[in-house]
């Protein structure tokens, strides 16, 4: 090592880093399209001097040194540019001559990743594979009994109910009596979960929507989509489409002028309010959308200046109880609407989510509760608070079920379960296991941008710089030059894709149930995992 | 499977008519145990309409428990037909001490009761005997009604009847539900055994429930007298039939729509279908999935049928003005009234509920897309 050249605290080697690339400089070409696609510049041009010592044969020559150059690729360690991993420099390379390696022990970047004093922020996942719901089993297999009903033939219904469903006799009642009853959505199961426009790209945006229309109107799937926090666009707002949008209010209220002034021009109303008080991604932390990714249509649509940073409060600012919370929020959402659309909250799972609900079953207007777990994903969140803060989703729900059976109001207020469905790929039994524990639908939000963008995320902490403005698949920028890559006809087509693959699998997992006229919510008689302390927290059988 | 065999007769007929269907149907069942409902009694009992019968099981120990129960609760002895049978039981029928059927004369304290807080007292009653049968082992309790007889066996069919001597006239009724057992995944428990009965309300199942657990769960919670103890998946619906006349309100061409209600275009185009989507919507949890044909009895006498919204399950019903038969297999009705038309014969589909009234003169079909007579 040449003496002048500085080691400071922070120096790391290539090995010291999560990702390492692997050049080969017999194919390369020099053409240069991995640097210039690297989103975060962690590779660059590098020249490279070589010596070579020349020992002719014999004693008369004396050896020499010969010195060359040669260009490649060369991999920054710097902390700031370090490689995320994310693959695209492979993609995009003709020759297949680089390719990022992960390292094979834990990476010493971590303890860098804080210069300035500022802990690493990021967007993705919580990246931890493992998952209680892939291990949950579905044992009961109608045979000889009964015969199992046949997923390709039978007639399903899996539509479930999104809104306050009146017990029997008080329903029957209001009936008769021409009464109002809380308004009742029948959905599908499967939900597009809170992701704000902004959070993701126009085209990513445009895309969802197209998708979720058309298994609406060409397929008949009953799909829904939640905004997130950020807004919807005027012309969505005043199209007949809004019946198909969950709109999400949180705590920034971010987008909410537009909706109230849209209000009136409204031709329908939306399927929901979801108003956000914790997402499990980062719980106790309000939405983010770092200054990078507020341009000016952003801006407009959130009714903020743009270029500057736009943090949630981590609460509501005007409430301080639940009461408050819930009653005067669910019940002013109500009336802007006429009490025609159902109002929910969504919370991040907690140890005192029975609080919640138990306030919700008191409160006529409440009309659902959504739960979001530890593995939920974010567009921008500190590490820390991916990493470590949260409640996993399946105790959570099974519990708040078991909780309102108790009360007898389990077909009355409908929870949907949130975070971590399909983290490794198993969407459709993840799901199912959700349902029968007690959840009446899903939301997925990472599982979409994979399927039908091609986000690169995984659980090993690949890519994850959506806060950044930088998403190389163009799902989480603002960017056009990045975001013109996402064809939205495309991630239409794929939306639709996955959810017609999710109906056909849901059935090959509920038809040997022996179950086809309702969704089995609750059906817990079904499932079996093979950890004794998991089946009796989650109260199902112990199978080994 | 099962088998069921039903049968609603002007003239008092043997309980032995409707094990014969049985037995003729036995490559259905496997001859594990036999149900019987008996109603529209003759004999003794035929006079003794307001007396509530009860039936069940019992040692000597548990015989003597219940006399000082009955006698506490101020209730009189008015007749009783009990079966002490001192030969060896048939193998797999264990052996008791006595089978009970037992009417009383109601307390005095009962005589300015409303109807519906007696009914509310009379299953009060049956639970309460059925805990201490239960807490001791020494009394099975399958119903306290008037005008109800039930019985229920593990074994042959055929031979049980024998055995019990179940064609004295004591025993002869104007409705007979019957079912032959397939012993299947629930371990034998005499309460497991179908019919099933709550409040006049009496149902049999040839099926399975596969959505059991989570409409258990909501009947449960109701906090319904009686809505408890779930030995079997048939049970409940027993229960929702309950649930529908009872709590709210509705008539026998309401209950498929609960536990099988039309998907939603067809409520669209239904002429009651705001009432049929908030029906749905409301009773979501009464929901039934699998294959299952329901033979019940209602209140008023009327004997049903219903098919599960697949109709996976076998079901006819045949017979002529004056008797009408109700069978998991043709061959059962065949055998029990082989002069009927057959022509008439009647086999439910996947939206019928057919009943025949106590009038008994002709077979109902009630679809599920033709209007409702609700009261409005
Ligand atoms: S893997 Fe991604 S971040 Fe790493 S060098 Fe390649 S393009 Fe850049
Ligand atoms: S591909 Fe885009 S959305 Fe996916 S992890 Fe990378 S930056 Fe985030």
């Amino acid at each position: 090592m040449s003496p002048n050249r500085p080691i400071t605290p922070s120096t790391l080697s290539p090995k010291d880093l999560p990702w390492q690339i692997d050049w080969n400089k017999s194919k390369c070409t020099l053409c240069g399209q991995c640097t210039t696609v690297c989103p975060v510049k962690a590779i660059e041009l590098g020249v490279f001097r070589k010596r070579e010592v020349k020992t002719p044969i014999g004693l008369l020559t004396p050896p020499k040194n010969e010195y060359s150059i040669y260009y490649g690729i060369r991999q920054k360690t710097d902390p700031a540019f370090s490689c995320i991993g994310c693959g695209m420099c492979s993609m995009v390379c003709p020759n297949g001559a680089i390719m990022p390696l992960h390292n094979d022990e834990k990476d010493k970047l971590i303890f860098h990743k804080n210069i300035g004093g500022k802990p690493r922020t990021r967007g993705g996942r919580r990246n931890e594979s493992d998952s209680v719901l892939d291990r949950i089993k579905f044992i009961r297999i109608s045979m000889l009994t009964d015969p199992a009903m046949d997923a390709g033939r039978h007639e399903f219904n899996l539509n479930t109910l999104l809104g306050r469903v009146l017990p029997p006799e008080a329903g029957l009642k209001a009936f008769q009596k021409n009464g109002w009853v809380p308004p009742v959505r029948e959905i599908y199961p499967l939900i597009i979960g809170g992701m704000s426009f902004g959070a993701l790209s126009p085209n990513m945006w445009e895309g969802l929507q197209m998708g979720v229309a058309y298994l609406n109107e060409e397929m008949g799937m009953p799909v829904r989509i939640s905004t997130g926090e950020g807004g919807c666009p005027p012309r969505l707002l005043r199209s007949r489409f809004l019946k198909y949008v969950i709109l999400q209010v949180a705590s920034g209220y971010f987008g909410w002028d537009e909706i109230i002034h849209a209000i009136p021009h409204m031709k329908e109303d939306p399927c929901a309010i979801e108003i956000k008080y914790g997402q499990g991604a980062k719980p106790g932390d309000g939405g983010l959308l770092l200054w990078h990714k507020v341009n000016k249509l952003i801006a407009a649509i959130r009714g903020v200046p743009s270029g500057v940073s736009l943090p949630s409060p981590p609460t509501h600012q005007t409430q301080y109880s639940i009461e408050e919370s819930v009653a005067k929020m669910i019940q002013s959402m109500s009336m802007a609407w006429g009490f025609r659309v159902p109002v929910y909250p969504k919370i991040s799972a907690t140890s005192t989510a029975m609080a919640v609900l138990n306030n919700l079953t008191r409160n006529p207007y409440a009309s659902g509760l959504a739960i979001d777990g530890e593995d939920g994903g974010t567009g921008a969140a500190y590490n820390v608070s991916m990493n470590h803060m949260g409640h996993p989703i399946a105790s959570n729900i099974r519990d708040a079920y078991l909780n309102l059976a108790k009360l007898g109001k389990q077909n009355e207020i409908p929870i949907f379960a949130g975070g971590g469905i399909g983290k490794n790929g198993n969407l459709a039994a993840n799901a199912a296991a959700l349902i029968m524990l007690g959840a009446s639908g899903v939301q997925i939000g990472k599982y979409i941008m994979q399927a039908a963008a091609g986000c690169l995320g995984s659980e090993s902490d690949r890519c994850n710089v959506c806060n950044i403005g930088v998403c190389p698949k163009g799902i989480t920028s603002q960017d056009p030059r990045l975001y013109r890559r996402l064809d939205p006809e495309k991630v239409a087509e794929r939306v639709v894709e996955t959810f017609l693959s999710f109906d056909t699998e849901i059935k090959k997992i509920i038809a040997p149930l022996g179950r086809s006229t309702s969704l089995p919510i609750g059906m817990s008689d079904a499932l079996g995992i093979s950890d004794k302390d998991t089946a009796e927290r989650l109260a199902i059988k112990y199978v080994v | 499977m099962c088998r069921l065999f039903a049968l609603t007769s002007q003239d008092p007929v043997s309980p032995m008519l409707a094990i014969k269907a049985l037995d003729v149907m036995r490559e259905g069942h496997d001859g594990s145990g036999v149900g019987l409902f008996l109603s529209g009694l003759s004999g003794p009992f035929e006079d003794l309409t307001d007396c509530p019968i009860l039936s069940g099981i019992f040692t000597t120990a548990g015989i003597r428990r219940l006399d000082k129960y009955m006698m506490d609760h101020d209730f009189m002895t008015k007749y009783k037909t009990s079966t002490r049978i001192f030969t060896a039981p048939p193998s797999g029928t264990p052996k008791r001490d006595v089978y009970l059927a037992r009417a009383y004369e109601k307390p005095e304290a009962w005589k300015n009761m409303p109807q519906e807080q007696q009914e509310e007292e009379m299953v009060r009653i049956r639970l309460e005997l059925r805990r201490m049968g239960e807490e001791k082992h020494d009394m099975t309790v399958f119903s306290f009604w008037p005008d109800t007889i039930m019985i229920k066996e593990l074994g042959d069919p055929l031979t049980i009847g024998n055995y019990l001597g179940l064609d004295r006239k004591d025993f002869n009724a104007r409705i007979i539900l019957a079912q032959g057992r397939q012993n299947t995944n629930y371990a034998i428990n005499l309460y497991a055994c179908h019919p099933f009965f709550i409040q006049g309300i009496c149902t049999m199942t040839n099926g399975e429930n596969t959505a059991f657990l989570p409409i258990k769960e909501f009947l449960e919670s109701r906090k319904i007298l009686g809505y408890e103890g779930y030995q079997s998946d048939s049970e409940v619906f027993t229960h929702i039939l309950h649930f529908t006349l009872k709590r709210l309100g509705l008539g026998i061409e309401a209950y498929k729509h609960i536990i099988n209600p039309l998907g939603d275009k067809q409520i669209e185009e239904h002429p009651d279908g705001p009432f049929l989507k908030r029906l749905k919507e409301t009773c979501r949890k009464l929901i039934i999935d699998g294959p299952n044909c329901v033979i019940g009895c209602l209140p008023d006498k009327s004997l049903f049928m219903v098919q599960d919204s697949k109709k996976l399950r076998p079901g006819v019903v045949g017979g002529k003005p004056g008797i009408y038969a109700f069978s998991s297999e043709v061959c059962g009705l065949d055998a029990i009234l082989p002069d009927r038309d057959t022509t008439k014969d009647i086999q439910p589909m996947h939206l019928d509920t057919v009943i025949v009234p106590p009038t008994r003169e002709e077979i109902h079909i009630c679809r599920q897309t033709d209007p409702l007579h609700l009261q409005h």
